[in-house]
């Protein structure tokens, strides 16, 4: 390997002061606009689908229903996802690093490699040879081309994942990055480790089948199948959690020029996911026959719970780094919440972080809590509920969040001004009106006992029929789901039409304009303060990196005071939300 | 909530079931078939209607597309619901007063789900696993009577 890239491949970009190299910027560019792609294609199923969940206006038949569910499940909470935080770790192993891109055509051969993967997946999909939703829970039989496509965006996947990590561990041998990464590659870097064992126990699942549907296996154990899936199943969404916060420190330092409060304590939750998530995956089978108290216990509960105070950890660093960067760089320090109300809003950047963590800490933390309390799943396990969860966490709180990166990522990578700024500013709020509005929905409808993925909920045709979902009660639900699906929809599309128009017809310029980050001027650089996190000073890439030193969290001086009292906010919400669940649950018929 | 679970698992009246075997397809539909001859009671819907013995064991077989049989249980007694599926994954969920109760059904595994019905009425299940194009009209009941 070269010691030095020639440096014909590096492009010094004036608005962030790293030296941005070639191949690397390709590559998270064609990752990026293929995510985008894919997120467009599930938008659309999406619309389809939320359409024929209340019975007045259905139009599509059952058939098609399920094979839409079954590609917007994929296209969505897989390859949407995957691709773009394929994207970011190449953005943050090169840029973030001022470090070259290693294995380039190892990495194109991935990237082929996930394309045909996602063609073959979600054509089968389509085609109707592999309607087993994405669980594709055995004895339900699909493909075996669907199986392999879905192997081979796995493998295409951890192949990037191994450039990750030659990319960082050169970029630090070859003295391109000194000293510890910054805070966002680290967050990348835990995700990256949880995609490995996530993809591991994926592959595990999704080969034995494969197996099978060729016949080199007798048969699958459909309990082995579903422990070995949910690595996969929820492993990939903790794999959009660890990026997910990385983005967020990313999006306080470019809207307002934040850093966490303690770098040790923000790496310490990273730690504490890498360890711990996973472990989570298990309340997928907290109904299942076949496992024990104590099992269900442990993995769901008492070590899952070290992965919760991680994100707790997370939601104190980012609000409190947020406040005392308004407090401290632009001067509004009055009463508890003037560093709030005075926050850049119309930044698609700050809007996006601030409702994506919100909604994810509020709706989609707490569900996600509730739910995977032992007999709490009794009341919810794959009702509507379910889906109404995973909505607030990986469409409210992950994609609005990649949606608020990629107006930064976009402009930077493509080297274009964004077109649409206008759209830009509304959009955040648009997406997160839309999807808060259908998880509430769903949530309200799986207590009711809506069941997930079910074409028609009259159940008129079934030879015991049951009135339970045309009631008013589940009805009103289901029309919160329509109605915030079209609104989100609404923003999506805004979202898709930003970064198409920018990528087609932006402006090509020396200096793409990022938005606040320009706003740090010779003004603030005379009043003394610190330069934005993507203005590395010296030259060095500085995103979340560093202070000179950690400050010091004191109970008698606290530096955050408006974050203190939303965290008791929160956990006040959440003791009402644990005590009110329950509540129902003491209603039922003693069962056991 | 360190200890939540633990206490209503030990102390409350709704708990995860736990117990559970190992059953092959075939036994298990020729035991439901034994135990629907012995107890039938009459017919709903080309569904036949069964009632087990106070206490007694009642199995519910969960197959392609619908719960079989129908079963009438007397309120307060305790029941020992014998479920597993013939064919494919199922998802038990017994519908009550806007809430519902849950459980996966796997085919080759017999879950065993403790019940003492409180309320008299008509209940219905619903399968919430997707099960294959039919698993919208996949339904069941329950009669609770005095």
């Amino acid at each position: 390997m070269a010691a030095e890239a020639p440096a014909r491949d590096f492009l010094a970009c004036e608005a962030t002061h790293f030296r941005i190299e070639r191949h690397g910027r390709q590559l998270a560019l064609a990752h990026a606009v293929g995510a985008v792609v894919l997120l467009a294609i599930g938008g659309l199923m999406a619309l389809l689908i939320a359409i024929q969940r209340v019975e007045a206006v259905q139009f599509i038949n059952d058939d098609w229903w399920y094979r839409l569910v079954a590609a917007h499940g994929a296209a969505m909470l897989l390859f949407w996802m995957l691709l773009f935080e394929v994207a970011a770790l190449y953005w943050g192993s090169t840029m973030l690093l001022n470090a070259p891109m290693r294995l380039v055509k190892v990495a194109w051969t991935a990237f082929g490699m996930m394309v045909l993967g996602v063609l073959l997946a979600t054509g089968m999909m389509l085609a109707g040879q592999a309607t087993v939703m994405f669980t594709a829970y055995p004895p339900m039989e699909a493909n075996p081309l669907f199986y392999l496509g879905v192997i081979l965006v796995a493998v295409g996947v951890l192949i990037a994942v191994a450039i990750f990590f030659v990319n960082v561990v050169a970029a630090k041998r070859e003295g391109y990055h000194r000293g510890s990464l910054p805070l966002v590659v680290y967050g990348l870097a835990a995700a990256a480790i949880i995609a490995v064992y996530s993809l591991g126990t994926g592959a595990v699942a999704y080969v034995s089948l494969f197996l099978w549907s060729v016949g080199l296996v007798e048969n699958v154990d459909p309990a082995f199948y579903r422990m070995f899936f949910w690595g996969i199943g929820h492993g990939a969404q903790q794999v959009n959690l660890a990026a997910m916060v990385a983005v967020w420190y990313a999006l306080v330092g470019f809207t307002v020029g934040g850093r966490t409060i303690s770098e040790s304590l923000s790496r310490l939750a990273f730690l504490l996911l890498i360890a711990f998530i996973h472990l989570g995956a298990v309340h997928h089978l907290l109904v299942d026959p076949g496992l024990g108290t104590s099992h269900r216990l442990m993995n769901t509960s008492y070590l899952l719970y070290l992965a919760v105070l991680a994100s707790l950890i997370h939601a104190f660093c980012i609000p409190s780094a947020i406040e005392v960067a308004q407090r401290e760089r632009h001067g509004f320090t009055k009463g508890l919440f003037q560093w709030l109300v005075r926050a850049p809003w119309k930044e698609p950047g700050f809007s996006s972080l601030v409702l994506s963590l919100v909604f994810f800490g509020f709706i989609g933390g707490v569900t996600g809590v509730i739910m995977s309390s032992m007999q709490m799943n009794m009341l919810v396990h794959n009702t509507l509920f379910v889906p109404g969860h995973f909505h607030g966490t990986v469409v409210a709180g992950a994609t609005l969040a990649f949606m608020g990166i990629a107006y930064y990522l976009l402009p930077l990578l493509s080297r274009r001004n964004l077109v649409g700024v206008a759209v830009a500013r509304l959009q955040p709020y648009v997406f997160f009106a839309g999807v808060a509005l259908f998880s509430l929905g769903m949530i309200r409808a799986g207590f009711y006992g809506v069941p997930r993925r079910s074409a028609d909920l009259s159940y008129q045709a079934a030879p015991l029929p049951t009135d339970s979902f045309i009631q008013t009660g589940p009805q009103l639900a289901m029309w919160a789901v329509l109605i915030g699906a079209l609104i989100a929809v609404v923003g999506g599309a805004m979202f898709i039409y930003v970064m198409l128009a920018t990528l087609f017809a932006g402006k090509v310029v020396d200096r793409p304009d990022v938005g606040l980050v320009l706003a740090y001027g010779a003004q603030e650089r005379e009043r003394g303060l610190p330069a934005p996190t993507m203005v590395a000073a010296d030259g060095h890439s500085l995103i979340g990196g560093h202070e000179p030193h950690d400050r010091k969290i004191s109970w008698r001086n606290f530096e955050a005071p408006g974050t203190v009292t939303l965290v008791f906010i929160f956990l006040a919400w959440f003791v009402v939300m644990y005590a009110l669940a329950h509540f129902n649950i003491a209603r039922l018929w003693p069962v056991g | 909530m360190f200890t939540a679970m633990v206490a209503w698992q030990a102390l409350g009246e709704q708990r995860i079931p736990v117990e559970s075997y190992r059953v092959d397809q075939a036994t298990f539909q020729s035991e439901v078939d034994a135990f629907v001859e012995a107890r039938q009671i009459g017919e709903e819907g080309g569904v036949p209607v069964v009632e087990p013995m106070p206490g007694e064991d009642a199995y519910l077989q969960a197959m392609m597309f619908q719960f079989r049989p129908v079963l009438q249980l007397q309120r307060g007694e305790t029941y020992r619901l014998l479920v597993s599926s013939t064919d494919v994954q199922h998802g038990l969920s017994l519908l009550k007063l806007g809430t519902s109760y849950n459980f996966q059904v796997l085919p080759g595994y017999l879950y065993v789900i403790r019940l003492t019905p409180e309320e008299t009425g008509e209940f219905s299940l619903v399968c919430n696993e997707f099960c294959g194009l039919g698993h919208h009209v996949m339904t069941g009941r329950i009669v609770v009577v005095d």
